[in-house]
């Protein structure tokens, strides 16, 4: 079994966050449960588990949008931190171009409606970055799904955060594509820039991540891909079955569906709000005691 | 014929009514477009409601409209914009609840004790009579502190209303935000009802933005193209009223719904799929826990 931990070398990084036996909900359901999870400087972490898991409300919590009940988050004091939220949330339909877009990253910038030349400049250099420099004219839903992906990261990279925070990057989008986006945050992290995301995609996070966590309301696994990703934390994670094959040295997670393995923490319904809807019901959860 | 269409321009009262009318337009235009994107419509139409029970009642009290039933109506958008971000019950329910009752308590009053002062049909239609010259001071004062309140916080407020989460972790102040737009709303309807009439003052807000959209996919372009929007109306509207004799609210209205078929028109699909896209959703934001902050 893999207890919690990080990795030994993230333990000589510089802490950037750090949440302590955080449980928090939503109308006193709670989501995650007595949660333990630190993040340092430079690290690249993927967080998965299945819909409901409360991966969303993990980032949500690291980026300090969501209130915990009990518990603890300790920030860095001056931590530049950027959230890029799922493409499903976003209203593709706004009257905003890509321009206008990352500009919102400078909403501390100066108070005039108008981008100075310096901004501008900045702006034309991220987009040049994220090899959308083009584009910055166009609409954002004008685009095709991997160029709407890299206008989110150029308004978060905007910012020049030291933490990145990602919500189901991979979501929706093909294998080329996935791909594509992985390798543009491994390009970023490899410039050191701290990255936390949440997917679906074990495989991507195999393939690319050194640190995964695994999640379903409480962390069930914490380490290298190598060391997490096994059918055992994977079965206590998503309460199915999974295979665990070794491919070139990385771990290949296979559905195997062979039996149903009932989970203490398991959600017969994905929670809601994981799911992009903030005001649906909720199903079932355990209640958050006062 | 030029000489006709001058003549009322001899009149005080016309004068003062355009230019309320005018500026009424530009001031709802540019608020509307934040209306509009952030789903208000419904808020924007039961407010104006909401601030007619203001208006009867310090008309029966004999206080200064203008400071009773701003009161009024600065209060009810504050409530009304606790309960949407709240969430606490519907805010649809909620809001019909808040905005019929009170605009059902206005009618009830002006039912029992009649009206002192301010006009009852001029404050459900608008009326270019009633137009005096503290309702010019009422407009430019709003009009100022709505243009301060664009322009200081043009960038924030872009954000808050395209992706709040976002700008939530961005340390935009989102509540204080969407607060001060319900404020401004509230002012621009107070400062407006009296040319509008409560009951249109919705299309005010609607129109421009929905015409604007149509012809733009950039938001600064929309903002500035629906203040124009709304002015054009508002002068054009005003003259009509005046040469047809006519209630100034509906003949504004349907100067800016006559635009809006005729840009729905030329602009085509494109036009149609940029309107279509007034109705779509807001961001989803996260509820908000009821939890108590630990960190």
């Amino acid at each position: 079994m893999n207890a919690p931990r990080p990795p030994a070398a993230a333990a000589a990084r510089e802490e950037l966050i750090r949440l302590a036996g955080v449980t928090c909900g939503y109308a006193g359901d709670a989501v995650l449960v007595d949660v333990d999870l630190a993040v340092h400087d430079g690290e690249f972490i993927g967080i998965v588990g299945p819909s409901g898991a409360g991966k969303t409300t993990a980032l949500r919590v690291l980026s300090g949008s969501m209130r915990v009940a009990h518990g603890s988050v300790r920030r860095r004091a001056d931590l530049r931190m950027a959230y890029v939220p799922q493409v499903e949330t976003i209203n593709w339909s706004f009257p905003v171009t890509v321009r206008e877009c990352v500009l919102m990253a400078r909403v501390h910038g100066r108070r005039l409606p108008w981008a100075s030349r310096e901004e501008r400049a900045r702006v034309d250099g991220v987009l040049a970055q994220l090899d959308i420099g083009e584009l910055a004219d166009r609409h954002i839903r004008e685009l095709s799904g991997g160029q709407q992906q890299r206008v989110f990261i150029a308004r978060a990279l905007l910012g020049e955060p030291e933490l990145l925070l990602m919500d189901e990057p991979t979501s929706g989008v093909d294998v080329r594509l996935r791909h594509e986006i992985l390798h543009l945050l491994d390009e970023l992290h490899a410039r050191g820039l701290a990255i936390v995301l949440s997917t679906h995609d074990l495989n991507g996070i195999a393939a690319h991540l050194p640190r995964v966590v695994c999640l379903n309301r409480r962390v069930v696994g914490d380490g290298v891909p190598s060391e997490v990703l096994t059918s055992d934390v994977l079965e206590r994670t998503y309460g199915a079955s999974m295979e665990v094959l070794v491919h070139g040295g990385m771990p290949v997670v296979v559905d195997s569906f062979r039996r149903h393995v009932p989970h203490p923490h398991a959600h017969p319904h994905p929670h809601p709000h994981e799911d992009g809807d903030p005001h649906a019901e909720p199903h079932v959860h355990a209640e958050i005691q006062p | 014929m030029i000489d006709e269409l001058l003549r009322p321009f001899d009149f005080e009262f016309f004068r003062n009514g355009l230019i309320v009318a005018t500026m009424a337009g530009a001031l709802c235009g540019a608020i509307g477009v934040y209306v509009v994107l952030k789903g208000m419509s419904y808020i924007g139409h039961g407010l104006s409601h909401a601030i007619f029970g203001g208006f009867a009642a310090s008309s029966l009290l004999g206080v200064n409209y203008l400071l009773g039933a701003g009161l009024w109506g600065v209060v009810s958008a504050l409530m009304i914009n606790a309960v949407t971000r709240r969430r606490i019950i519907g805010s649809d329910a909620a809001i019909g609840v808040i905005t019929t009752a009170s605009f059902a308590l206005g009618l009830a009053l002006f039912a029992l004790f009649g009206t002192s002062g301010r006009s009852f049909d001029a404050a459900l239609f608008g009326s270019i009579l009633g137009v005096g010259r503290d309702d010019v001071v009422a407009i430019c004062v709003v009009s100022v502190l709505a243009a301060l309140l664009i322009f200081l916080r043009y960038r924030a407020l872009l954000f808050t209303t395209f992706d709040p989460e976002v700008a939530d972790v961005a340390g935009v102040d989102t509540g204080r935000m969407d607060a001060l737009l319900m404020v401004v709303l509230a002012g621009s309807i107070l400062a407006t009802m009296q040319v509008l009439g409560v009951t249109l003052i919705a299309a005010a807000l609607v129109i421009p933005a929905a015409v604007a959209r149509m012809l733009t996919n950039s938001f600064a372009r929309m903002l500035q193209l629906a203040t124009t929007i709304g002015a054009v109306c508002g002068f054009v509207g005003m003259n009509l009223s005046y040469q047809l004799d006519v209630q100034s609210g509906p003949t504004i209205v349907l100067v800016a719904a006559t635009l809006f078929a005729l840009v729905f028109g030329v602009t085509g699909a494109t036009g149609r799929r940029r309107a279509a896209s007034i109705a779509a959703p807001a961001p989803t934001a996260p509820a908000a826990p009821l939890a108590a902050r630990a960190d």
